[in-house]
């Protein structure tokens, strides 16, 4: 009996003692990229130092100590830096996370530097990097950072006038007898599909068009058959695909299955759905300025503008790209990290595999959106 | 339980009344939901069993004496078994130390129609398809029994015009169908079947084709230039439906635009780059517009 509370009184002794221990000196063994860099955070002796330690700042979101160490920061608030670093309106940036950073120094002289800053974020839609070229300047015995604010053009107050057109469906109730069919699905159709290797594996492009007068939501799911008709593997488009179709749009998609390799593929049997949705032919957003850029940055690059008066949190960009005889080489996507405000320019570019790039002869960019104010 | 019910039937159908025995005289058929009442024969007490599809009924009668069963004992259509279980003699017994005489009748299904399933197939149809729409019915009585005798059911098509297309059928084993052209306009058409006094509606819209031609035109607007389609139509000048997706896609040197426009109100209107010499096209599904050379002259 008392072997036993003498045990629980060391088991007590050792919790409380492993609690201090672990509030004093917490392991950050499991903690970000960027708390993991905070060992870097040191004071402003050097133009190196400075922009270390604002970047472990943001990346920690402490944002009041990162605009005070600011050297410019007379020039706008405290918002206004948070909204320019984090984003706004409910883009993909205010949902992500920075994850990383890595600099280059561009220019350096005994009273300022130019930094370039890559800013590695992470959000529940992939990676993305934001490069900025900091100025650091020395202000008597220490360098701080100016921050270099994106200048955001202003659209004047307005009013937009716009003929909303959405589509809603009435389903069948609950209750209903079972003669009271619903409305039929949309129709839609694969008008090309080409399997490629990879080499990482076994990539299925094709196009899908919605070919009824009604919205669709679809999706396209991808079997692999081997020998004897045995699927190898099945997979579906996921976020490669604009999933809501208006009447006779278009949508490219990608399938990939990486543990495939296409000499083992004797068939692909693809499965296109579809159902009805209730959806808005808002907002219209145009893709201007493509341009593709050659190896070694291959991409295509452009700008997409919200020509409605509504904003849209998050862009989905996809890009088709095709060879001389229009076939498919290529499927890529990618989110801008800002929302699209009302008719000012958001860029975006998508990169393109540098064996892809040299072949592209045309290629084709759609854009699906998500506004939180709306329902899709 | 259902167990207990096909034991009590078989025990029951074993059973041939012998003669001065308690008896009952069953119609042959009975309507689903209309009262009646059933003679026995015999005396003293027994306990009358009806067993049939989904329902059991259990009545402790006088042999003798007329047993009335109200409208609601018996809704369900089908084939039926009565038998009498009396437990107050010992002669001719069965297992259980009970006589038994038992009937057979059927249960039909009401005559009034009170409920029409009715599927109307495709939701969406082009225009001008000859029997292109199927109506099939089915009909029931006010307890859902699918009514076997035969039924006259009208179809009647009208479109967005108002112009009616009517056809009619009679049910067979409770089920009529048609066949019916789609109309020459597009629209939303009400799809009616009507079987007594039931009448069923449904919602056809029937589709225009696929655009026939598409036509723009430009006009500066500040640093942009304005676009703006004609009314796009069909080949049978039906306006192709509100949502369609134009594409406006504008080339210049060194880069491209492009922008997908939904139709609003039969025309697709949108902005582009105004830029010397960039050559714009319209296009929507497979059929590809005009091309205007901005600067240029179109």
């Amino acid at each position: 009996m008392n072997g036993g509370r003498i045990l629980g009184i060391v088991l007590m002794g050792a919790t409380l003692a492993l609690v201090v221990v672990g509030t004093v000196w917490p392991d950050q063994s499991g903690a970000s990229t960027v708390d993991a860099q905070a060992r870097m955070e040191i004071s402003g002796d050097s133009p190196k130092g400075a922009v270390d330690s604002l970047m472990v700042q943001m990346g920690r979101r402490d944002w009041e100590a990162a605009y005070a160490s600011l050297a410019n920061k007379a020039e706008f608030s405290e918002g206004e830096f948070v909204r320019d670093v984090n984003g706004s309106d409910g883009g993909l940036r205010t949902y992500a996370d920075i994850v990383g950073f890595d600099e280059q120094a561009l220019h350096a002289s005994p009273d300022e530097a130019t930094i370039r800053a890559n800013l590695h974020w992470a959000s529940v839609v992939g990676s993305f990097t934001d490069s900025r070229d900091l100025r650091v300047v020395r202000n008597t015995d220490r360098w701080q950072v100016a921050w270099p604010m994106a200048k955001q053009t202003r659209v004047p107050p307005q009013v937009v006038p716009v003929n909303y057109l959405r589509w809603d469906v009435i389903d069948r109730g609950p209750g209903e007898d079972w003669g009271t069919q619903d409305v039929e699905a949309p129709h839609v159709r694969i008008v090309a599909m080409h399997p490629v290797d990879r080499g990482a594996g076994v990539v299925v492009l094709g196009e899908l068009l919605n070919e009824d007068v009604v919205p669709a939501f679809v999706t396209v799911r991808a079997s692999l058959l081997g020998g004897k008709d045995a699927v190898l593997a099945t997979a579906d488009s996921f976020d490669k695909i604009s999933h809501v179709l208006l009447p006779k749009q278009v949508s490219p998609f990608r399938i990939d299955f990486p543990e495939v390799r296409l000499p083992q593929v004797s068939g692909i049997r693809i499965q296109p759905s579809s159902s009805l949705v209730a959806a808005s032919a808002d907002p219209v957003i145009g893709i201007e300025s493509q341009k593709l850029s050659p190896v070694p940055d291959s991409s295509l690059s452009g700008e997409l503008v919200n020509q409605s008066g509504q904003v849209v949190n998050v862009a989905h960009v996809l890009g088709t790209f095709y060879d001389g005889n229009g076939q498919i080489l290529w499927v890529a996507d990618q989110y801008p990290s800002s929302a699209l405000l009302p008719q000012t320019p958001e860029p975006f570019s998508i990169a393109i595999p540098a064996d892809v790039a040299n072949k592209v002869k045309n290629y084709r960019v759609v854009v699906s959106t998500y506004s939180s104010d709306r329902l899709r | 339980m259902k167990l207990a019910i096909l034991l009590l039937v078989l025990v029951g159908m074993s059973m041939a009344p012998a003669e001065g025995q308690a008896s009952l005289k069953f119609p042959a058929e009975v309507e689903a939901g209309t009262a009646f009442s059933v003679e026995t024969a015999g005396a003293g007490a027994a306990s009358l069993y009806i067993a049939g599809p989904g329902e059991l009924l259990r009545r402790k009668v006088q042999l003798g004496e007329t047993v009335s069963f109200a409208a609601t004992d018996l809704e369900v259509a089908g084939h039926y078994v009565a038998f009498l279980v009396e437990s107050s003699k010992t002669e001719g017994t069965n297992s259980d130390g009970a006589t038994s005489h038992s009937v057979e009748f059927d249960v039909v299904p009401g005559r009034r129609v009170a409920a029409v399933s009715f599927l109307a197939k495709p939701s969406r149809i082009s225009v001008n398809v000859p029997n292109g729409l199927s109506a099939v019915t089915y009909v029931f009585d006010v307890f859902h029994n699918l009514i076997l005798q035969p039924q006259e059911v009208s179809f009647q098509v009208t479109d967005a015009m108002g112009r009616t297309e009517s056809r009619s059928a009679t049910t067979l084993n409770g089920v009529a169908w048609v066949r019916m052209n789609s109309a020459a306009k597009a629209g939303v058409a009400r799809f009616e079947a009507v079987a007594g006094n039931i009448r069923e509606k449904r919602v056809v819209q029937q589709v225009p084709g696929d655009p026939c031609a598409i036509r723009m035109a430009a006009h500066r607007s500040g640093p942009r230039v304005a676009l703006e389609t004609d009314p796009v139509r069909d080949c049978n000048g039906n306006p192709v439906p509100d949502g369609t997706i134009v594409t406006f896609t504008e080339l210049y040197a060194g880069g491209q635009s492009t922008v997908d426009v939904p139709l609003k109100r039969g025309i697709a209107r949108t902005e582009m780059p105004a830029i010397a010499g960039a050559v714009i096209s319209v296009a929507t599904g497979v059929v590809m517009g005009n091309e205007i050379h901005w600067g240029g002259g179109s």
